[in-house]
């Protein structure tokens, strides 16, 4: 059966079970409905896969999630706390909750990776820092010295497996999977809550998308962020996926953990899991078959 | 006839207004990032070496072909004039028209735009890539405000750097001009001094740097709307530059006939008394 949210549900309070829910989100951008009522709850602390064809919005929706984009209607509740009708203040303050991986990266080119890496403790100080003094007073966070900035930056390397080296080279001098990492350091130092992974393994060899799939998985289980990964790539989908989301026509067709997803009746969605081969989907009757026909760029609804 | 007539008026009706509401549209879009320039640039953190940078790159590294350039313009200017003056005898004004010219014209209007093409394709080229390579929405997850980082820096840089840079260029023309007027066509050393002197006052020298700050606001103005806006891949990165140089080159020169319009009227002091 088709997935529904909760409805009825007050969700605008803090819930330990989730960390983000999207109510009736809609975009449009011209003529060309990109979303159509997105529903989607993100689980706290787990691992949260969003599949979907290419150009179905899936990056659309993360940049919503970080408020780059505005909806023409709907709401995004982070906590409780609705951050659509935030301004340029607002949304930075919930932004600093938020590590965004990038398609590709995304790294500065007019910086190298220390600095791409340090670049927002540079701008924040030290996030650790208490907001306020004993006293009550806001508390302006603590810079960090160039040799602390230096000594997280080599942390990171080698945390995520980089070598030293790469700390005076510029992004271009990087191979894909190497500005990936880096781009999850530089996500990383500002110790988030919620990181945001938009394909972070297309593109990349069968070694490299084992590696980084055993990244995102140590991340989550090592510092507890809630994860969202956008994917195209089924075998890691369901090799790590706590909850796996499926996005077609502008909606969430499916959403639940990934044995739940392989009993889907949705035709396309059964086609679009099956066809890698890495993921087998429990048999259902031909007769219980949902074939909703995709609808093409601009056209209604 | 009358009803082809009204067929064409209909058909030329459309693409005119369109043109006239995009033009309308660009001008506000830029109003917009202009305000959102002074609401960013009022607000901490104030990061000074980004504007250092971004100075270095418009003022600094336009240098070389400022210098150039003046040179060249003030000595074919004082070619041209004291050729023309001598038909009057009056070539012993050549050093005082050469100057009148640069400072009020000539170093505000060359200046602009040769910072225009290095300095202000190089910046939309740069903020362009930004855009569509998602550096711009990196910076904005990092809870930096892009305008405030990228923008604000380049348009201060621009207002700063284009006056000083008019500056040299008046000094490097004045010396042109002095080469070819004193050296090649023998006004006489004095006397091109002396009217030099004369002829220019204060007053034009302040008309030459208002302009200069106006060009540079614009220039970097239009090159950073171009830039951060830009969409569809390595080519719309192309048409942005395009758009920040063409755009840029035609603003200096309407804007400067209307400045130039306004000085006279208010704020000049008659010359010839
Ligand atoms: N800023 C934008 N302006 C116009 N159209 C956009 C914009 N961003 C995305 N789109 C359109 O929205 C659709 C979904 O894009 P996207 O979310 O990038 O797809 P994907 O699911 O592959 O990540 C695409 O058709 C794209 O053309
Ligand atoms: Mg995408």
């Amino acid at each position: 059966m088709p997935w529904k949210p909760e409805v009825n549900e007050d969700i605008s309070q803090r819930s330990d079970e989730w960390h983000v829910r999207i109510r009736g989100i809609n975009k449009t951008f011209g003529t060309h409905h990109v979303l159509r009522g997105i529903d989607l709850d993100i689980a706290r602390g787990k691992i949260n896969v969003i599949i979907g064809g290419s150009g179905q919005g899936k990056s659309v929706i993360m940049k919503h999630l970080m408020g780059l984009l505005k909806p023409d209607a709907g709401s995004i509740f982070v906590d409780g706390e609705d951050i659509v009708p935030l301004n340029d203040v607002g949304l930075n303050r919930v932004r600093k909750q938020f590590g965004m991986l990038f398609q590709y990266a995304a790294l500065f080119d007019s910086l190298t990776v220390e600095e791409n890496i340090v670049f927002a403790l540079v701008e924040h100080g030290d996030p650790t820092t208490p907001e306020r003094y004993a006293d009550g007073r806001r508390r302006p966070p603590r810079r960090y010295s160039r040799s602390e900035l230096h000594d997280i930056a080599l942390e990171q390397l080698d945390k995520l497996a980089l070598p030293r080296v790469l700390l005076r080279k510029f992004p271009a001098e990087l191979s894909g999977g190497q500005r990936k990492r880096v781009g999850l350091a530089r996500a990383l130092v500002m110790k988030p809550r919620i990181l945001l992974y938009d394909e972070p393994t297309t593109g990349l060899d069968p070694v490299s998308t084992k590696n980084v799939d055993d990244m995102i998985r140590s991340v989550s289980r090592e510092h507890g962020v809630t994860s969202v990964i956008i994917s195209h790539d089924m075998a890691s989908t369901f090799r790590i996926g706590d909850r796996v989301s499926a996005l077609y026509n502008g909606r969430i067709i499916e959403s639940g953990p990934p044995d739940e997803l392989r009993k889907s009746n949705h035709k396309w969605l059964r086609e679009f899991i099956a066809t890698s081969g890495a993921v087998h989907m429990d048999p259902v009757a031909e007769a219980d078959l949902i074939d909703e026909p995709l609808v093409t760029a601009g056209a209604p609804p | 006839m009358l009803q082809r007539l009204a067929a064409v008026v209909d058909r030329l009706w459309g693409p005119l207004l369109r043109l006239l509401s995009a033009s309308l549209e660009q001008l506000g879009a830029h109003i917009m990032l202009l305000w959102n320039v002074v609401r960013w640039a009022l607000r901490p953190p104030y990061r000074l070496s980004v504007l250092l940078e971004a100075m270095v790159f418009i003022g600094v590294e336009s240098l070389p072909i400022v210098l150039l350039i003046s040179l060249f313009v003030g000595a074919v200017f004082a070619l041209q004039l004291s050729s023309a003056l001598r038909t009057f005898q009056a070539e012993a004004f050549t050093g005082a028209t050469v100057g009148l010219a640069l400072t009020r014209e000539l170093a505000p209007v060359f200046t602009s735009i040769v910072v225009a093409a290095r300095a202000g394709a190089g910046m939309a080229t740069e903020l362009g890539s930004m855009r569509i390579t998602e550096q711009i929405d990196a910076l904005a997850t990092m809870a930096v405000n892009p305008v405030q980082y990228l923008v604000v820096p380049r348009v201060i840089g621009g207002i700063l750097m284009v006056p000083l840079l008019a500056m040299v260029f008046n000094c490097i023309g004045m010396v042109g001009a002095y080469i070819v007027a004193v050296g090649m066509q023998n006004v006489d050393r004095g006397i091109f001094m002396e009217n030099a002197r004369w002829l220019l006052d204060p007053n034009d020298i302040t008309q030459g740097m208002i302009k200069a700050v106006i060009f540079g606001l614009a220039l970097t103005l239009i090159a950073c709307q171009q830039g951060y806006n830009a969409s569809g891949g390595a080519k719309g990165v192309g048409v942005a530059t395009t758009r920040a140089v063409v755009g840029s080159f035609v603003t200096i020169l309407v804007l400067d006939y209307f400045l130039t319009d306004i000085w006279l009227t208010f704020f000049s002091k008659n010359i010839q008394n």
